[in-house]
């Protein structure tokens, strides 16, 4: 028992974990120990049981998402897809663990979809990934070989046949049901929920998508059990995460550590701290979507409720550390303007929306903003940010560090307009124009 | 029935609707974009946004879409909460950033659903100072603009087309707030019902070319109700006109026959009424054989000492005129020395579908085809004969879909999850053609046999039906007795009646297992049906048999139709036609009859319904409409309603056609029905250049439509209204003010009474198939949506997309014939350019029944030799390849 | 034999190879065309970019219309349907990439290759183009030339970077 299930195998310079190290160290003995032995049922209440809650960034509980597929009713395939998209900006976990693992990738899928009795499995992989994709292709082939994956999987009756889909890019690919038309080879445009992918997902068929960091902690539930899972974490939430710290820290990294870890513990401790020359102006705790957060709440625990009480989303755990010398305006356009390019352009407020917050940032950013401006900024963000305005999350996450930022830095977008121009300019690099 | 309560207010709502059709059921103006009542919601736009409460505690509710929320019981909403109106407001002031703004040199303008959401929400003041994204526009054909600017990107068009229509050469193109809906090159849009994207856009993007030549705001074309003539099935119109000339056609929604869709030829082949090749005067010929234009007066007189003076006098009608024209020639000429124009063939055919329409077999309305589960098509190349039925043939196929969603708990409106759930599942629809066919990409079985072998094979599924030994044709037969509604559909396009008896015989045997079995066969003509019920006992070629040496012609272009040698005695021929013709070259007097959009008429279509399409506009000097040529030669100048009592007094089937609209008596309020909108603005400016003093507008003693704008309008029955208008609803979207439920029937449609008793019960036909077809060569014309049809092949547009000659055979049957792919064939000095296609069934040869090909008439299949050395014009490639490529 | 009458205009078709990799991936989707992303990812795999005649080809393999695919190709920023330059580098313009001065990083790269984003170097070698966080956010600011992640980028060190 390890209390970092989850990068136990990886060592520094060791490389990747191939089937014979993983093996040695435990790898693939739930798989034998499980597959045709213990009911699907059974593991899914221990799944239910752990509180594992999904690591793709909305923190849906694992368990009680899978209680929705229906029972099977042999009349054509169920999909298990592993979400390896990983697009959200500042975000660096899954890659890690495909990278360095993939094994305990294959592991945990395998384990999973036997307990949704799911017989094809895809990795959906963004196309950037390429050491990613090719060990991941490596692994699934030692796999089969090893007799975990094909048919009659360690001599049982299930079947389990696993394809890596790389992805042509777009961000929007990493919502779940973007994703599945993705796969399907369409225009990644997000579908209408409900009908949930459990229920009508690949090809109308029963589907769960889940993140990569989530399908990992699969085995090692399985394996020690619930409850041991629980007391992982250091409060509520059950298990270990990966968090991340990037920007001016002295040691931007990615670390496995317990849920419910305070966030200074990361910050300072494994992140060494602020960057010399740097002050901690404030953070998106989990990735480019989340709100930001500033020094006062350095002693929340990562955790999602804590986290949503402070105001923001753990997201994925990776955290964005704005400094006293970048320009949150600037960092806030750059967001933006990333959510206006990655927006799929389905429907009216992110499509047209994002693309107009864009502008007006670009604008005061420059020194050409207006006092109606912050009105815009408003207003849209009212319009374009809360669940349901929209066809998917997409749009309300984009508006997410801009509420944010707008309460936390309202004096920095006041002071560009006035002084028509950018306080922090001497830092920028290069100034944008408005497009 | 649930109740919901919206603002405050408790609303019965529609089982299994969604919240925005409950509201604008109950008349709340709840704007919208990418939702479509015959093509269900999407949740794209987000303009049709709602608070909705949790329950009885939550009392600041959320923002959800109305188009995707379905109804139950005691659930609470607010349409005027502040927070929704802000929503609803900032939808339209976002789509406007790239929106150009160009509403005064748009097509669309004034009768814009876009303008008319604007407004809705009240958003006024713009407050983006950014750049617009700009397009470049395609070149899409000859029927359709492409403005891309004006997109809001709602989605409707390619859903529109690629989804409901089956389209693949539209797309959306991009992503983010870059989407470029249009083809991957400029080129032909090569669906046949692609003009529908002009109304199914909200906005200005896909507009009418035909009517943006000669164009006209909305309030300013004078428009009637009109039933299409382009093919046997009737779909209702609005045809407009302004100065004198048809500016364009739209769709009037029926929801019996064609919804909120027509067909391509309906849609642009209305350019006939302005074609320069019509007859502006009567005529006489002189004794050089060239014509002298007379007044009408001169022109009658010469009819009348013609008819006096024959020795044998005949009517040859036409199932292409109105009953009331027909009814005049009858009473002209005597029932005696009447026909109806049509061939021995044409009869017999057309007596098959008479006594199906009067038995107990069910004929469904088009629109209920939608329904049925299970279909079988017969022989017939719906989508260029009927075309409009292949719109509904192609939706039925989504039955199974609904099963699927029904059993998942998916609501049917929810369009896009339907889809993804059914993904390639379809209902069963067999095809049994000789040749690749449209419908072939949602056919479950696609037969290619030659006709012949159509007629084996259906007696073969008929037998199937009561033999349960395993055979192709039993798998065929099971898919039809299985159904809970299944599908029998046939038609004339093959010229052959034993293809109908024996696909009537099917419809028997399925009908004995299950009572809801349906049977549709398409008529030839747009009065097919009712020139049948009028005299199918004796055809043209019998009655030309009685050698009569003069004749008087209705419409009808009897040179094409008959073999030559049949109209031998005729010395002296009188026509009646609005166009010039070959018939009409040879006449000696010629009379200008009235086009559809200048004469009254009831049609009877091929489900039997009779329908009344009504004059849009006077018609120039002495054109008339051929009754009242008719009648005034008969030296009685009736009316078209006294002609309908007459014919119903002694039809007892076309009682029906009395009552189907109201006759010129009709007042609402002491008021006529105005055929002009109430905000034309042109009358008193049109003639302004010639005098300033406003013209009268001419009378209409004929019916209830008055050739003004002062009348009433809102309350007219739908068989007289003239355009579809509510307050703050300008464009075709409308027509919800004028449903009792959205996408249900009109509120004032009026008498949907079947025009025939439906009791008789059929026995099946004795069928003869080596009489009809010599198996080893079999030449098949193959009917063209454009180009097949005269009428609207004058229309400039059509015109230009009737394919080249041609002929189509398999290889097999090629190198019998020494024929090449992409070669030259030549028959009758004919020259064609030869395809050689393997989806084309074996030993037919098919060339298109277009002008080009008239003088082919019943060649034999060795008849068509190899030109050496041909090269085929490249312009030739092109057009064929455009339309004879049947389903790809 | 049949002959698709629409397609007898001249197309680069696929090679073998090419259609070999496309069959293999059809086989484990349920239809031919789920596989139109693998099978555009293929051909550009071996052809640099996705031409009008390459997607013609690919659009009949999988038994599609042309525009149908083009409007798949034209969702996904991987697929280029320009041409590209020997190499493509994607530049990561994201969050934590611009925090660490990725601006004036790619700047640099910028006027060094003599091009902007989105064009390709006299010389053809590289191609210019922004992409979303690479996922390397701890080693900022970072970009990827071909299929190589490169990352710790500084004005001064991208020569080493570029070969
Ligand atoms: C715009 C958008 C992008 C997303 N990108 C990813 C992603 O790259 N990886 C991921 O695992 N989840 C992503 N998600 C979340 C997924 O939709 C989904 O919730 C997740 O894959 C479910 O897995 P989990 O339950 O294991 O967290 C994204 C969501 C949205 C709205
Ligand atoms: S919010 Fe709308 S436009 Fe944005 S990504 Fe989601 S569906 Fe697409
Ligand atoms: S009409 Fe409801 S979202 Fe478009």
């Amino acid at each position: 028992m390890s209390d970092r299930p989850l990068t136990k195998n990886i060592v520094d310079h060791e490389g990747p974990t191939g089937i014979a190290r993983y093996e040695a160290r435990g790898g693939y003995s739930a798989v034998r120990d499980t597959i045709g032995k213990l009911d699907p049922n059974a593991v899914l209440d221990i799944i239910k049981d752990s509180n594992l809650r999904g690591r793709g960034g909305a923190g849906f509980p694992t368990g009680m998402k899978w209680s929705f597929v229906p029972k099977p009713d042999g009349k054509g395939h169920r999909y298990l897809v592993a979400n390896a998209d990983e697009m959200e900006p500042g975000t660096f976990k899954d890659r890690l663990l495909m990278e360095l693992d993939p094994h305990q990738l294959i592991e945990g899928m395998i384990l999973s979809a036997y307990t949704l009795s799911a017989d094809v499995g895809y990795i959906f992989i963004r196309g950037e990934y390429h050491v990613a994709i090719s060990r991941l292709n490596e692994a699934i082939a030692q796999a089969e070989k090893a007799g975990y994956l094909g048919d009659q999987v360690s001599g049982s009756k299930f079947s389990f046949k696993l394809h890596v889909h790389v992805s042509a890019g777009r961000y929007i690919c990493g919502e779940e049901t973007a994703l599945l038309n993705s796969l399907e080879g369409k225009r990644a445009t997000p579908r209408t929920k409900p009908p949930f992918p459990q229920v009508s997902g690949l090809w109308g068929r029963p589907t769960i998508v889940n993140n990569v960091e989530t399908l990992c902690n699969i085995t090692h539930i399985i394996t020690y059990g619930a409850e041991w899972f629980r007391q992982l974490g250091r409060g509520s939430d059950g298990g270990t995460k990966l968090f991340g710290a990037s920007g001016r820290v002295k040691h931007p990294g990615c670390w496995e550590l317990p849920m419910g870890t305070p966030i200074r513990e990361i910050l300072e401790g494994c992140a060494g701290g602020m960057a010399d020359g740097y002050e901690l102006k404030g953070f998106l705790p989990g990735g480019a979507s989340t709100d930001f957060l500033i020094a006062e709440h350095l002693d929340i625990p990562m955790e999602y409720e804590t986290i949503m009480q402070a105001g923001s989303r753990m997201g994925t755990g990776t955290m964005i550390i704005l400094d006293d010398r970048a320009c949150p305006v600037g960092m806030i356009a750059n967001l933006e303007k990333f959510f206006a390019r990655e927006s799929c352009g389905f429907c009216t407020p992110c499509r047209e929306g994002l693309p107009w917050v864009q502008q007006v940032l670009d604008k005061i950013e420059v020194g050409n903003g207006s006092d109606s401006d912050l009105g815009i900024l408003e207003k849209q963000a009212s319009f374009i940010g809360a669940i349901g305005n929209t066809h998917c999350a997409h749009a309300p996450g984009a508006m997410e560090p801009l509420t944010s930022g707008l309460k936390y830095f309202r004096d920095d977008f006041i002071n560009h307009i006035t002084s028509k121009s950018c306080p922090y300019s001497t830092n920028q690099s290069a100034k944008r124009g408005v497009s | 029935m649930p109740n919901i309560i919206v603002d405050g207010q408790t609303i019965e709502a529609k089982d299994g609707a969604n919240l925005l059709e409950v509201l604008l059921n109950e008349g709340i103006n709840v704007p919208y974009f990418c939702w479509h009542p015959a093509m269900g919601s999407i949740g794209a736009c987000r303009q049709c946004a709602v608070v909705g409460y949790a329950n009885e505690d939550d009392t600041r509710g959320r923002i959800m879409m109305s188009c995707m929320t379905p109804v139950s019981e005691g659930a609470r909403f607010s349409v005027n909460a502040d927070n929704a109106e802000s929503f609803r407001e900032s939808v339209v002031e976002n789509l406007m950033l790239n929106h150009p703004h160009d509403c005064p040199v748009c097509e669309e303008g004034g009768e814009c659903h876009l303008q008319d959401m604007t407004v809705m929400v009240g958003h006024r003041d713009r407050q983006y100072e950014g750049l617009k994204t700009t397009y470049r526009n395609q070149y899409l054909g000859p029927f359709i603009g492409h403005e891309m600017n004006r997109c809001i990107t709602c989605y409707r068009c390619v859903r529109y087309y690629k989804d409901y229509a089956g389209g693949d050469d539209l797309s959306a193109f991009g992503s983010r707030d870059r989407v470029f809906f249009g083809r991957a090159e400029s080129g032909v849009l090569e669906n046949e019902f692609a003009g529908n994207l002009i109304e199914v856009c909200p906005t200005g993007v896909f507009t009418d070319k035909t009517f943006s030549k000669h164009y006209t705001r909305k309030w300013d074309l004078q428009t009637a109700p009109t039933v299409c003539q382009s093919c046997s099935l009737g779909c209702n119109t609005y045809t407009s006109e302004r100065y004198g000339e048809v500016r364009r056609v739209h769709n009037r929604y029926n929801h019996e026959v064609n919804g909120y869709f027509l067909c391509d030829r309906g849609r642009f082949g209305a350019g006939h009424v302005n074609s320069a090749n019509r007859i502006p005067q009567a005529g006489i010929r002189n004794s050089d054989g060239r014509y002298d234009p007379v007044d009408l007066e001169t022109a009658l007189s010469a009819v009348s000492d013609l008819m006096s003076s024959s020795d044998g006098l005949i009517g040859i009608g036409s199932p292409r005129a109105s009953l009331e024209a027909n009814e005049a020639l009858i009473q002209l000429v005597g029932e005696e020395n009447y026909c109806n124009g049509m061939t021995d063939n044409e009869c017999e055919m057309h007596q098959v579908i008479l006594d199906v329409l009067a038995s107990d077999l069910i004929t469904p309305a088009m629109a209920e085809v939608e329904d049925y589960d299970a279909i079988i098509i017969v022989g017939e190349d719906i989508t260029n004969h009927a075309p409009r039925l292949a719109l509904s043939i192609r939706q039925s196929i989504r039955q199974r879909a609904g099963e699927l969603a029904e059993s998942s708990g998916i609501a049917l409106w929810h369009d896009a999850a339907v889809r993804e759930l059914a993904q390639a599942e379809k209902s069963p629809l067999t095809l049994l053609t000789p040749m690749a066919d449209r419908l072939d990409d949602v056919a479950t079985h696609s037969i290619r046999l030659a006709p012949n072998e159509i007629i084996n094979k259906t007696i073969e599924i008929t037998n199937a039906v009561n033999d349960a030994t395993p055979s192709s044709a039993r798998e065929i037969a099971q898919t039809l007795i299985e159904a809970k509604k299944p599908l029998i559909v046939s038609g004339t396009s093959l010229n052959s009646p034993n293809i109908l008896k024996a696909t009537t015989n099917l419809a028997i045997a399925v009908a004995q297992h299950n009572p809801e079995t349906g049977i549709f066969l398409c008529a030839h003509e747009s009065n097919s049906v009712g020139a049948s019920l009028l005299g199918s006992d004796r055809s043209g070629e019998a009655l030309l048999a009685t050698k009569p040496n003069t004749a008087i012609v209705l419409e009808n272009d009897i040179y094409s139709r008959f073999a030559e040698g049949a109209l031998e005695s005729i010395d002296h021929l009188v026509v009646l036609t609005p166009l010039d013709d070959s018939t009409a070259s040879q006449a000696d007097v010629v009379l200008p009859a009235g086009s559809f959009a200048e004469a009254e008429g009831t049609f009877i279509n091929s489900e039997g319904r009779s329908q009344r399409s009504m004059v849009v506009f006077k018609p120039k000097g002495d054109i008339a409409p051929s009754y009242q040529l008719l009648t005034r030669l008969a030296g009685h100048a009736k009316q078209a309603s006294t002609l309908r009592s007459e014919l119903a007094a002694r039809h007892e089937a076309l009682q029906p056609i009395t009552s189907i609209a109201p006759n010129e008596q009709f007042r609402i309020a002491g008021s006529k029905v105005a055929r002009m909108t109430h905000r034309s603005s042109g009358r008193t400016a049109m003639s302004a250049d010639i005098s300033v003093r406003e013209k009268r507008q001419p009378e209409d003693q004929e019916s209830a439509l008055a050739f003004t704008m002062e009348g009433n309008q809102q309350q007219a029955p739908a068989a007289l209204r003239t355009y579809s208008w509510s307050p703050g609803w300008n464009s075709n979207q409308s027509i919800h003010k004028f449903q009792d439920e959205v996408g249900g029937p009109d509120r004032s449609a009026v008498d949907k009474r079947p025009l025939f008793e439906q009791t008789r019960r059929l026995t099946p036909y004795d069928i003869s198939v080596e009489s009809e077809f010599d198996p080893g060569q079999i030449v098949i014309l193959q009917q063209h949506i454009f180009g097949s049809d005269p009428s609207s092949n004058e229309a400039e547009e059509i015109a230009s997309l009737i394919p080249q000659p041609y002929v189509r055979m398999n290889s097999t049957t090629a190198s019998s014939l020494a024929l090449t792919h992409r070669g030259g064939a030549k028959c009758r000095d004919i020259e064609m350019m030869v395809l050689v296609d393997d989806d084309v069934a074996e030993g037919c040869l098919i060339y298109p029944s277009i002008p080009a090909t008239t003088a082919l008439a019943g060649v034999a299949s060795t008849d068509f030799t190899a030109i050496e050395g041909w090269i085929a014009p490249s312009e030739a490639v092109k057009a064929s390849l455009i339309t004879t490529d049947g389903a790809r | 034999m049949t002959l698709n009458l629409a397609t007898d205009a001249p197309m680069d078709s696929l090679t073998e190879i090419e259609i070999g990799e496309i069959e293999r991936e059809i086989q484990h989707l349920p239809d031919r065309q789920s596989a139109a992303i693998d099978a555009l990812k293929i051909v550009q795999v071996h052809r640099g970019w996705i031409s009008d005649n390459s997607l013609a080809a690919i659009a009949q393999l999988l038994g599609m219309s042309v525009d149908e695919l083009d409007g798949i190709a034209t969702f996904y920023n991987l697929i280029y349907r320009q041409p590209v330059g020997e190499n493509v580098i994607l530049f990561c313009d994201s969050v934590s990439c611009w925090l660490m001065d990725g601006e004036k990083v790619c700047k640099k790269l910028s006027e060094k290759l003599e091009i902007e984003f989105g064009q390709t170097s006299a010389d053809n070698k590289y191609t210019l183009l922004p992409v979303t966080c690479l996922g390397d956010c701890d080693h900022a600011p970072a970009m990827m030339v071909g299929d190589e992640l490169h990352h710790d980028l500084t004005v001064d060190n991208l020569d080493e970077h570029l070969k």
